[in-house]
């Protein structure tokens, strides 16, 4: 598509939208949000560049291909799934490290499910970004 | 424990993201056979654990059943991965021989680990719904190895099979959510007991609605259409795996749910499944009959040999399900490993169309010797699995004086005979039209290695379970036993003392 | 409310019935989508229609309050879209290719894969 206006905007928009995904993604534990809707948010970003500067411009800007991306959000999830082990906890158990907790405080909370919940990012906007690139560039 | 059920199921992703990683170069053939003999090994553990100590079953996450994931295994689900393993390993060979570099770089050996995923997964679930979803995940896997490569052929099969297979999922899923409104659970185990304050008519219909989904999946009369049009389309690893493991995770479906859950009035539902297995056995066989291509001929065979396992099934008695077990292990063998030398027929031959191939016994006797072991056990020679597998079933139905459906079965068989008999005199005997030479020794010692090697291997067990079937018979006896009983799988999965 | 919502399930199969037995590739395609979505209904409304309760555990409790929503169907459905997204992109992109490739998305007349016997 050739607009000037969807150009230009799309240089902001794509970051914004890449911002708020993450945003999306980190606060999916305990409020509406998630790797799910964040990955879906931030490959908005990358269509809306594909739309505006055609695919190779947004495949360059991915750096990595949407595929291999997508894979390595599939690793992550299984990694996140087998730190259990480490515990001798069943598979995809919860597994959480309080970094710098105090006395009522639970400082801050890192934990397996988040590893999790940024494989599903992954694989949502690498399998969303694939399938779109796939039909822009041949359909 | 719960990591014996764990292992199997992630050990194929695992593989598919390694040799997605490494696409494109040699790396990723070898990885997925390591990811295949670790799977192998895998499978193997989970088998010995469970004929030891019964049905294992496994939370994951620590949520407790029946309301988180539950993965279990009794002794049907544990056979049914080592062999899908086994097959994994196979194929995984074969396709270093088979599968050219321009399907490699598509990504062919990651799809392929993904769909062994997904059939590991339908095996060891233990929820209705996540049966739904690892029936897609091994869904989109076929689709993308169905038109891999994307051939006018694969194009067209892909379409058929892609529509038809599609309705059975939403069908599947329909059935699922009518089965939740009528019980409020969806844990299988769970289920089992939540039937029981189910209305039987409403029960029954919902039954047959996961006849119809399982039975699409299966290709059983008369839903089988989708099969035929598509199984001689994609590369032979390909069809081979397809042709040993896919279709019968639709019957392993089909044994669970009407085992387990399904199980309140045998005399409708089962006898329905009666019809349909004569039905599907007789069909397919005259299908097979008309056609002349070695692998539409074998894919006409699936659906008849189809109706077997359902008619095990169908009779519900200890010896019939002994039968159906011993069945489905001895079928998947036999039938990848006929896909399988398809494949080396058309390497050497030229073609796997009838009349335009000839000559093999004479330039490659050994293939010749390997293709009459899978095709005699397919047909039920004795001494070859097929044989005591065919012998068990018609057992069966003679004890509870099913005299027709033991007929249709000793019938079917012979015609399976005259199929067999007629790639035989067109690929072996009579010579090439053409004249080409079709010896081994056209192909690189690497090829023949990979090419022969499976087949060879697949042989050898068809062989083993034919000698010595002893084993195998008290293992399904114990299989059958766990599936017309299922309290123990109940009590395991729901984690209840005995 | 659970009797309408039966009928419009009902309603959408019939649509989608009517569109698959077209013959027509594309018409199929969305007759299954109408399908699919007829599916995910009927799940939604098998966990029974409870208006205006969000199913919200409060503050220190370990059970909801009172009779709230069943979240279990929504997830199902959730689950659901989501794959059935997948399996329709998928068979979106291979209708185009069929087109392409065939050069027609008659369903009578795709006779690649299975040629008519000539005698």
């Amino acid at each position: 598509m050739n607009s000037l206006i969807l150009s230009v905007a799309t240089r902001y928009l794509t970051g914004l939208l890449l911002v708020f995904s993450i945003y999306l993604l980190l606060r999916g534990h305990n409020e509406p949000g998630g790797g799910f809707i964040g990955g879906l948010t931030g490959a908005t970003g990358f269509i809306l560049q594909a739309m505006a500067n055609g695919t190779d411009r947004a495949r360059e800007a991915l750096r990595l291909p949407p595929e291999v991306l997508a894979m390595l959000g599939l690793g992550a999830a299984l990694l996140a799934g087998l730190m259990s082990a480490l515990t001798g906890d069943a598979f995809l158990t919860g597994q959480w490290l309080f970094l710098g907790a105090e006395d009522g405080g639970k400082g801050l909370p890192l934990s397996s499910v988040l590893v999790f919940d940024i494989g599903v990012y992954l694989v949502v906007f690498g399998a969303v970004l694939t399938l779109v690139f796939e039909m822009e560039e041949h359909i | 424990m719960s990591w014996l059920l764990v292992a199997p199921l992630m050990l194929p992703f695992a593989t598919a993201i390694a040799a997605y990683l490494a696409k494109g170069r040699a790396a990723g053939r070898w990885i997925s056979i390591a990811g295949s003999a670790l799977l192998l090994v895998a499978a193997t553990l989970l088998l010995v654990e469970v004929n030891a100590q019964g049905v294992v079953a496994g939370q994951m996450g620590g949520w407790g059943a029946p309301f988180g994931i539950t993965l279990v295994a009794d002794r049907l689900s544990a056979v049914m991965v080592l062999i899908t393993a086994i097959i994994a390993l196979a194929v995984s060979v074969y396709a270093l021989a088979d599968i050219d570099t321009r399907l490699e770089q598509l990504g062919y050996h990651a799809i392929f680990n993904v769909l062994i995923a997904g059939v590991i997964g339908a095996f060891v679930t233990g929820d209705l719904f996540n049966l739904y979803v690892w029936f897609e995940v091994m869904l989109i896997a076929s689709f993308g190895l169905l038109v891999l490569g994307g051939s006018p052929e694969q194009i067209d099969g892909g379409v058929k099979y892609v529509a038809l297979n599609l309705i059975a999922t939403v069908l599947f899923l329909a059935g699922v959510g009518l089965l939740y409104g009528a019980t409020g659970t969806l844990n299988m185990a769970d289920l089992s007991r939540a039937v029981e304050g189910v209305d039987p008519g409403l029960l029954s219909v919902i039954a047959m609605m996961f006849l119809l989904a399982f039975g699409m999946k299966a290709a059983v009369f008369p839903l089988f259409f989708w099969l035929p049009a598509a199984y001689h389309t994609p590369a032979f690893s390909v069809s081979a795996v397809f042709a040993g493991l896919l279709t019968k995770v639709g019957v392993y479906a089909l044994i669970r749910c009407f085992t387990l859950i399904f199980d309140h009035d045998i005399g409708y539902t089962h006898q329905i499944l009666l019809w349909v297995a004569g039905l599907t056995m007789i069909t397919g066989v005259l299908g097979a009959a008309a056609q002349s291509d070695i692998r539409k001929i074998l894919s006409f065979h699936i659906v008849s040999q189809i109706g077997y396992m359902v008619m095990g099934l169908a009779l519900m008695t200890p010896l019939a399900l002994v039968g159906t077990v011993f069945y489905l292990v001895h079928h998947i063998v036999v039938k990848a490993n006929l896909f399988l030398i398809a494949g080396a027929v058309q390497r050497l031959a030229g073609s796997t169309e009838l009349s335009r191939i000839g000559g093999l016994y004479k330039s490659a006797p050994l293939l010749a010797l390997l293709f009459i072991i899978p095709a005699f056990s397919l047909a039920g020679f004795p001494p070859l699995s097929g044989f005591w597998a065919k012998f068990l079933l018609v057992k069966a139905a003679i004890g509870v004086e099913g005299w027709v459906i033991a007929g249709v079965a000793l019938v079917v068989g012979l015609l399976t005979i005259y199929s067999m008999t007629k790639i035989w005199a067109a690929a072996f005997w009579s010579p090439h039209p053409e004249g080409r030479d079709t010896s081994l020794s056209q192909l690189s010692a690497s090829d023949r290695r990979g090419l022969l090697l499976p087949i060879a291997g697949l042989a050898v067990i068809t062989m083993v379970i034919g000698m010595a079937p002893d084993p195998f018979a008290r293992f399904a006896e114990a299989a059958a036993a766990d599936l017309l009983d299922p309290a123990a799988y109940v009590s395991a999965v729901l984690g209840e003392e005995q | 409310m659970e009797p309408f919502f039966a009928i419009a399930v009902g309603g959408l199969a019939a649509a989608a019935v009517y569109l698959m037995l077209s013959g027509e590739l594309l018409r199929y395609i969305f007759g299954l989508v109408l399908l699919s979505n007829a599916a995910n209904l009927a799940i939604f409304v098998s966990g029974r229609l409870t208006p205006g309760a969000p199913p919200l555990i409060p503050e220190g409790a370990y059970a909801p309050a009172g009779t709230v929503a069943n979240a279990l169907p929504q997830a199902l459905v959730l689950t659901a879209i989501v794959i059935g997204f997948g399996l329709f992109a998928f068979a979106l992109v291979l209708t185009f290719r069929a087109w392409t490739t065939l050069g027609t998305l008659e369903g009578d007349d795709m006779r690649v894969a299975e040629p008519k016997v000539t005698k």
